[in-house]
């Protein structure tokens, strides 16, 4: 059977699943709609929530960042782990206990404004947009190359299934999907780690392996000790060290971590639980899940690096393995011969003078057509080569994606292909099942957060479904566009955008509503509005204006400036309250009420 | 005793376990992995084979992160239990 078989096999069998649960747990009122009638036990909604957390973009290129930059990338796996401890000690326990079914609802009651609701409203809606763009990508991307149809007609398809499960099936239907996709992703993700522990450390746990001895060619140093030289070596900076500064590793991984306990997909997913105390049980299960996760993709960045550079550096090109041909021809890999020796080199920044290792010029490869003449397209050692010019100031002569990370991990192991299947199928879950997740939050906002609450208040209980409905639809054809015609460089930047908002708009503000009873609303909307300003004023202008990184406040970067923002928003609150007089007496008695567990009930709509 | 009074030295047990567990979770991440790493990395002894604090920042957070989690699941609900909200996973 061919891989291509395998990859329809895998990807159908588990597809057929997905959507059978789908039916079989469709949603029949509004509130299994929106919160899956607050009846799924804690472990399912554990895992559903890992599920929904981990998107296409961790699934795939948080091991090859870690790969990239070593200690660096630990913002990332301390950041996005260390927001569930937040969420689940300052956030959830309480808003759970007020019992409303989503975060615009609690702002706009706590602080008893439209206003605020509104504000919270236009939050969530951008912060799951941004979120949900870069899934659809994904999604594409890897129908694209299952199908060999075009990137749009994959975007296309992606989105008809995401529309098709989270329409019909609304919260309950998802949180059981996810179940599913969890073990899909979980076991896709661990496997190779697995393997290629074993191959270069002897160890069938990669977590034991990192902390082992590398044992390749029958050497036995400590591994890290390994991985440092060869960095070292080669130019890199060394793995254990990094080279972001202290203040800006601080801020970043805060902003991280606070947005993270912001976000409202996240927030709404342990309304789906009865009582209080299956909140906290739930989201212990879910960070279980997640670490199973994050703490295999340190292990499967290292051994990868190590394994890539082993493989590769100083080989002749004709004797290199047969995946680097396989991945020049997805475009995620290149070498350029510029010394025309014949072998691959692979150096660091450090080899060359201007501190760069660039291998072309331009930021992504080129090809020559394919009616091209042969030589054009193939170099004299068969490889591929390339329209943009070599860059010669530096000797560096291997260009790749970080994808590739996770992607080649089977190939480079040299595992069976069923285990790129599965990780295929694993990766398309991780983007499906965040997708739906948002998607889901996106039409709650916009049918009952926006029309409901705000616009038409006479709404009805089957109106407003439907309503959800169509903004579902809306949202999915908006972010159909833009994964077909990606604002170029503008996702990977707009997530810097959505963690930022969320750490400063509505980290700060949820927190003052739940534990000061007399923030009142004209402290809470200065704040939320002087940290959001703040926050999009300056991403905004180091990403897009041009902004230079010796203007940047105490050299923090934008993707860290949330947690300053989220400092602002705190200052700002308190010192404007004191203008605005005490909040109503039923909004100080509600705060008291969520402080104390029993009688959550159900969580409602109304 | 009252029910408002009772309510109170709730909260203030609440407080001090929310206070506690984010004391601990700010030293495992920020303190072991970000702000005494160096420090760690040269005068701690390493895990296995790996640098202290790299390791912290990079694995043993994320283990501490799970551990204080379920201290804090099993110290809200036996504090729910002694002050009688506990009403257990299924509510009321």
């Amino acid at each position: 059977m061919s891989q291509s078989m395998l990859n329809f096999v895998f990807i159908g069998v588990t597809f057929a699943v997905y959507i059978v649960i789908a039916v079989r747990s469709r949603a029949g009122s509004t509130k299994e709609y929106y919160t899956a009638g607050g009846g799924v036990s804690s472990f399912a909604n554990g895992m559903a929530t890992a599920a929904d957390w981990m998107s296409a973009a961790t699934f795939i290129s948080m091991a090859g960042a870690v790969a990239m930059s070593g200690y660096d990338a630990s913002r990332f796996l301390m950041g996005w782990t260390g927001g569930f401890v937040l969420l689940t000690i300052l956030m959830v326990p309480f808003l759970r206990k007020f019992g409303k079914a989503t975060v615009p609802d609690f702002i706009g009651d706590r602080y008893y404004s439209k206003w605020a609701r509104g504000v919270a409203v236009i939050c969530a809606i951008f912060i799951c947009m941004t979120y949900i763009m870069g899934q659809m990508r994904g999604v594409g991307v890897v129908f694209s190359q299952l199908f060999g149809i075009g990137i749009p007609a994959g975007v296309v398809v992606g989105a008809a299934i995401v529309f098709f499960y989270a329409g019909i099936g609304g919260m309950k239907g998802i949180t059981y999907t996810q179940v599913a996709q969890y073990c899909v992703m979980a076991f896709a993700y661990t496997i190779p780690a697995v393997f290629i522990a074993i191959m270069i450390t002897n160890q069938p746990v990669p977590q034991l392996g990192l902390i082992g001895n590398y044992s390749l060619n029958g050497e036995s140093v400590p591994f890290f000790e390994k991985l440092d030289r060869i960095n070292a070596e080669l130019g890199f900076q060394e793995y254990t060290t990094g080279k972001l500064s202290m203040v800006n590793m601080f801020c970043i991984t805060a902003a991280l971590m606070c947005g993270t306990a912001g976000l409202p997909h996240v927030i709404v997913r342990f309304f789906t639980v009865k009582s209080v105390q299956a909140v906290r049980n739930s989201a212990c299960w879910t960070l279980v899940f997640i670490a199973v996760i994050y703490l295999t993709a340190p292990a499967i960045g290292a051994f990868a690096r190590l394994n890539l550079i082993e493989e590769l550096h100083d080989t002749p090109y004709v004797e290199a393995p047969a995946w680097l041909q396989e991945f020049e021809a997805t475009g995620q890999m290149a070498w350029v011969d510029k010394n025309g020796d014949g072998k691959i080199q692979y150096f660091g920044p450090a080899k060359s003078e201007f501190g760069v290792n660039t291998v072309f010029l331009g930021p992504q490869p080129v090809y020559p057509d394919y009616d091209a003449p042969e030589g054009q397209r193939q170099g004299e050692h068969g490889e591929r080569l390339l329209a943009n010019k070599a860059d010669l100031t530096n000797p560096n002569e291997l260009w790749f994606g970080n994808d590739i990370m996770v992607m080649a991990n089977p190939s480079m192991a040299g595992l069976p292909m069923w285990v790129v299947s599965l990780l295929m199928a694993g990766c398309i879950a991780a983007a499906l099942s965040t997708a739906a997740g948002l998607l889901l939050v996106l039409s709650t906002s916009i049918s009952h957060d926006l029309m409901k609450k705000i616009v038409k208040p006479e709404l009805s209980d089957r109106e407003e479904v439907n309503y959800a409905r169509g903004a579902s639809f809306v949202a999915l054809a908006v972010a159909a566009y833009f994964g077909i015609n990606p604002p170029s460089a503008f996702i990977a930047q707009t997530v810097a955008f959505a963690f930022g908002l969320a750490a400063s708009s509505f980290f700060p503000t949820l927190l003052i509503g739940i534990f000061s009873k007399r923030m009142n609303k004209l402290g809470a909307i200065s704040g939320m509005l002087a940290g959001m300003v703040f926050t999009s004023s300056y991403i905004v202008y180091f990403q897009f204006l041009g902004g230079t990184k010796e203007q940047m406040l105490f050299g923090i970067s934008s993707e860290g400036i949330g947690f300053v923002g989220m400092l602002i928003n705190f200052a700002v609150a308190f010192l404007v309250r004191p203008f605005g007089g005490e909040p109503p007496k039923e909004v100080q008695e509600m705060v008291e009420q969520i402080h104390i567990p029993s009688g959550a009930g159900e969580a409602s709509h109304h | 005793m009252s029910r408002s009074l009772d309510s109170k030295a709730y909260s203030r047990a609440c407080l001090r376990i929310l206070f506690v567990l984010l004391g601990i979770w700010f030293f495992v991440s920020f303190g072991c992995g970000i702000l005494f790493r160096e420090w760690m990395d040269e005068r701690l002894p390493p895990v296995g084979t790996a640098p202290f604090g790299f390791w912290m920042a990079q694995q043993g957070s994320i283990i501490c992160f799970i551990l204080i989690l379920v201290a804090y699941a099993v110290l809200m609900k036996r504090l729910d239990a002694k002050f009688g909200y506990a009403e257990g996973e299924e509510g009321k």
